[in-house]
């Protein structure tokens, strides 16, 4: 099987014609998940070669897979985008079908599981996790270990496990790619995880937008449990774990922890001051361990390599905006801003310089191109007033207007905020006009300092997460592009 | 019961363990202001006026915002109730209430008699730094004894718990989100077509402002009546009534 | 107040300025009563629609009462010129404030609906849109507070504000000291 082709039917491919590539295939096609530069798409490989079909500028996809293959452009294992990864949590993502569990089974999925359960020693797996220094990948970084520690610790004998699949940040899309692309390491970490904190029942949140993903998980759900990964007495033992899907109905704050919760007991999605923290008081009033889909899917890998061969991870990452080369790339943690946006992405457009490269979303903020060579890790990208975020990362270039990107996301959140508190309700509005407002140059630099103060009070006095950190994109580009506000200031002005 | 003792401004306090700031600043007579907390109903801390700064608890030193309505009390904390950063806060919030509703005071049912009102003049607000933004809202009148007029909705929720918790009856939720939220009756049916409800009034007594209203009130006769509620509780949670 | 602290005290001039409101401000300003005597041997009336008969708003005013929202051009234009001519411009009443009743209109989006609601739907028979250029001023689409236009000084909230209330501001005004209001008797809405 190794040799035979392997097309990438996921998001992204698909939406470039793959399927269309797929059926009009005469010869043997693996269906895989993301092989990585989506805009070289649609992609195939053959063993380690990588092949783009994408046809050249303005002409049409090829009319069948033998002529779009007869058309390829090898894309060498030693370009950068490629050779500067470390596949961990996507080892398997573009390899295996992710629609056979054979498959995913003989490239060794459910492994690290039967070597937990077989140790049966589930404060050791904590440990392991605590060791790694393993934080939240969601955009957090909670420390992963402290937090299955406190669920394990909770005198209950029902717990749950849940899967925050509710990847909504605008250019987000690395979460999409593991599901696709390779479902089963999810669903093993999170047995792995529920074996080490005593859940039996476990969920994965996943947002309806994405169908292709919500269909591969149900299909790898019911295959993991027809071959007793999942259910009761996994691979011989007296573990039992089953899990769920429940299906978002379009709310981004759902992805915040506690309205998640709400959205699974199936009452009305907003969130809820904590404490009780969801270790405490989650699910139906359970001990609840929640984490993302990367952080689950990190589990089978590090338990897999160890502490020390897994050093200090890695984190995954979907570039796009103005880049010569988007798609998914999972890094080395530490990895410089600028070894990802110039050396793998191709950098800016010909002819343009990057200006900003944004990161976590509309709770995250703009980095300037002269801090670049920041690495990418939690606290550095912290220190400069943004947040690792989830992995997305849009680039921007010189023609990109700083206000603008302000008033985008200030819009998403608007749009998004569920208005239980008034901060977030009516606050993301007043941003918003305000920012509208420069963009029309009607704002004084009497505005600017409203709006530099209304964004402190939504950031200091929202209740949820998702309030507290809207007015971060402001606050990330009047810190770092403040010229771009004080141009937008009406004639005569004073310009401070 | 244990007891803890912490610092409110510059008052020591000992309070039960459990006890929530709110309480332990009211038992100081400390006031702190609030508008979506009614005593008798659980507290969601969603309007967000009660923050106040709290340091020393679980070994933090920098001063963080609780909403005193929800926190507990516990050994150690110093918790300062109107700092400079709280009544920014506090006044913006009440300047982020009147701009996104059409609360037009001198015509109001509750004129005089208003928790919204009353918390302008607390905050110190003679004008709002914010634009008014005049949403467009509608008015069901089609309840036989009482009205609900959206323009002067601060969406507390207190209809919805007091319904749900209190009477049991659930015609209210909160409907839509962010600023498009609504309070609905029902499935959002005209709230007198809703056969949920039991015509009890516990909506109207705890209203804040004068969007539930009783029909036959006109400019500045609504009086609230939050005192019915907690007497009603008192007398469910002691089997006592004192009427 | 740099008029005040002069080596030559004048008397200060004091306007009072009525725009869209129902002109109850200015009828709690009459209701100051005998105190009106006190502060006319203080003040000289510059201009106002209740002490003055000038038609024109002068220059060099120390106070300005402003009553009123801003409905119409007109109301726009005599804003202009006082904020121009003013000193301390005072927001007097809660429709300079917060438009009030008659921003009441801009539920309706736009100033057309109003019209066609009052003279076209609800005329008999023969309605007709009012239109008389340099007669009768254009309508704004919004009416807006005072000041959301221009700055404001002063707010003197209230519908209207008591007697008392315009008191407790013209008394520290009038000395060239601007005025501490707060607590329900002098800060309250409606």
């Amino acid at each position: 099987m190794s040799s035979c082709l392997r097309l990438c039917t996921a998001a992204s491919c698909r939406s470039r014609g793959a399927m269309a590539l797929l059926q009009s295939s005469d010869r043997p096609v693996k269906e895989v998940g993301c092989l990585g530069p989506c805009s070289e798409g649609p992609l195939a490989a053959e063993g380690a070669q990588l092949l783009s079909l994408k046809p050249a500028e303005g002409e049409p996809l090829a009319p069948s897979l033998g002529a779009a293959l007869a058309g390829s452009r090898a894309i060498s294992a030693d370009d950068p985008f490629l050779k500067l990864q470390r596949r961990l949590v996507l080892a398997r993502c573009g390899v295996v079908d992710p629609g056979c569990i054979d498959d995913a089974l003989a490239q060794g999925a459910y492994q690290q599981l039967q070597a937990v359960l077989a140790a049966n020693n589930p404060s050791a797996v904590i440990d392991t996790v605590r060791r790694s220094g393993l934080r939240g990948r969601g955009g957090a970084g909670y420390p992963t270990g402290l937090k299955w520690a406190t669920v394990a610790a909770m005198p209950s004998d029902q717990k749950v496990v849940v899967c925050n699949a509710d990847e909504g940040d605008p250019g987000a899309f690395m979460d999409r790619t593991l599901m696709e692309g390779d479902p089963h390491t999810l669903l093993e970490g999170m047995a792995i995880a529920a074996f080490a904190v005593g859940a039996a029942q476990g969920f994965i949140y996943i947002r309806a937008e994405y169908p292709l993903a919500i269909e591969r998980l149900r299909r790898a759900i019911a295959a993991a449990e027809a071959r007793g990964w999942l259910g009761t007495a996994i691979g011989g033992s007296r573990f039992s774990f089953g899990i769920e899907l429940r299906v978002g109905a379009g709310a981004y704050v759902c992805g915040e922890e506690t309205a998640l919760i709400h959205s699974i007991e199936g009452r009305r999605g907003v969130p809820r001051p904590r404490p009780p923290y969801p270790a405490e008081h989650g699910v139906f009033g359970l001990p609840t361990l929640i984490n993302n889909v990367e952080t689950f899917g990190n589990i089978p890998p590090l338990l897999r390599l160890g502490v020390e061969a897994y050093g200090a991870g890695t984190k995954v990452f979907s570039l796009t905006g103005h880049v010569q080369r988007s798609g998914v790339l999972e890094v080395p943690m530490g990895t410089p801003l600028r070894t990802i946006v110039e050396t793998m992405g191709g950098g800016a457009p010909p002819g343009r310089q990057i200006k900003a490269v944004q990161t976590g979303g509309p709770s995250g903020g703009c980095i300037p191109a002269s801090a670049l060579n920041t690495p990418v890790d939690y606290d550095s990208l912290k220190a400069l007033g943004t947040i690792m975020g989830s992995g997305g990362m849009v680039v921007m270039d010189d023609t990109t207007n700083m206000v603008d990107i302000a008033a985008f996301f200030i819009a998403f959140s608007r749009e998004e905020s569920c208005g239980k508190c008034i901060p977030c309700r009516s606050g993301t509005v007043q941003l918003e006009m305000l920012l509208r407002k420069l963009l029309e140059r009607r704002a004084s630099a009497a505005d600017l300092t409203q709006l530099e103060a209304l964004c402190h009070t939504v950031a200091d006095a929202s209740l949820c997460g998702l309030g507290q950190s809207a007015p971060k994109p402001v606050l990330s580009t009047l810190r770092h592009f403040r010229g771009d506000y004080l141009e937008l200031l009406e004639p005569g002005e004073v310009v401070r | 019961m244990s007891v803890c003792t912490l610092r409110i401004n510059d008052h020591d306090i000992a309070v039960p363990a459990g006890t929530t700031l709110l309480q332990a600043a009211q038992q100081a007579t400390i006031p702190i202001p609030t508008l979506c907390f009614l005593e008798g109903l659980s507290a969601v801390a969603a309007c967000r006026l009660c923050l106040v700064e709290v340091s020393g608890a679980d070994g933090r030193e920098e001063p963080r915002l609780l909403a005193a309505c929800v926190t507990a009390a516990t050994e150690g904390m110093r918790v300062q109730t109107h700092t400079p950063r709280l009544q920014e806060i506090r006044r913006t919030v009440i300047e982020l209430l009147f701009t996104e509703g059409n609360h037009v005071c001198a015509i109001c049912v509750a004129n005089g008699h208003c928790e919204l009102q009353n918390l302008a003049v607390e905050v110190g607000m003679d004008h709002s730094r914010l634009p008014y933004r005049f949403p467009e809202r509608h008015v069901d009148l089609s309840h036989p004894q009482y009205g609900l007029d959206h323009n002067r909705c601060i969406l507390c929720t207190r209809c919805v718990r007091v319904c749900d918790e209190v009477e049991g009856a659930h015609v209210w939720d909160v409907g839509w989100r962010g600023e498009h939220c609504q309070i609905i009756s029902g499935l959002h049916e005209p709230w007198g077509d809703v056969q949920a409800c039991t015509h009890c009034g516990k909506c109207v007594d705890v209203c804040p402002t004068g969007a539930l209203f009783h029909k036959v009130d006109t400019s500045s006769e609504k009086h609230g009546h939050p005192e019915r509620l907690q007497r009603l509780m008192h007398a469910r949670t002691h089997q006592q009534w004192t009427p | 107040m740099d008029a005040m602290s002069t080596n030559t005290p004048r008397k200060t001039r004091l306007a009072t300025v009525w725009l869209a409101g129902c002109s109850g401000c200015h009828m709690s300003f009459l209701d100051l009563d005998e105190w009106l005597l006190e502060l006319a041997e203080q003040a000289d009336i510059v201009y106002s629609p209740v002490g003055s008969d000038a038609k024109t708003y002068p220059a060099d005013v120390d106070i300005a009462l402003v009553e009123g929202g801003v409905a119409n051009a007109d109301n726009l234009e005599l804003l202009l010129q006082v904020r121009a001519n003013t000193r301390t411009l005072v927001s007097f009443g809660d429709c300079a404030i917060t438009a009030n009743i008659p921003g009441m209109r801009n539920m309706l989006r736009g100033s057309d609906p109003v019209l066609r609601r009052a003279y076209l739907e609800l005329a008999d028979g023969s309605g007709q849109l009012p239109h008389a250029p340099g007669i009768v001023p254009e309508l704004l689409e919004r009416v807006l507070p005072v000041h959301e236009l221009v700055p404001v000084e002063v707010y003197l909230p209230g519908c209207p504000p008591p007697a008392e209330r315009i008191r407790a501001a013209l008394e520290p005004l009038l000395h060239g000291e601007r005025p501490q209001l707060s607590g329900s008797d002098q800060i309250r809405f409606g």
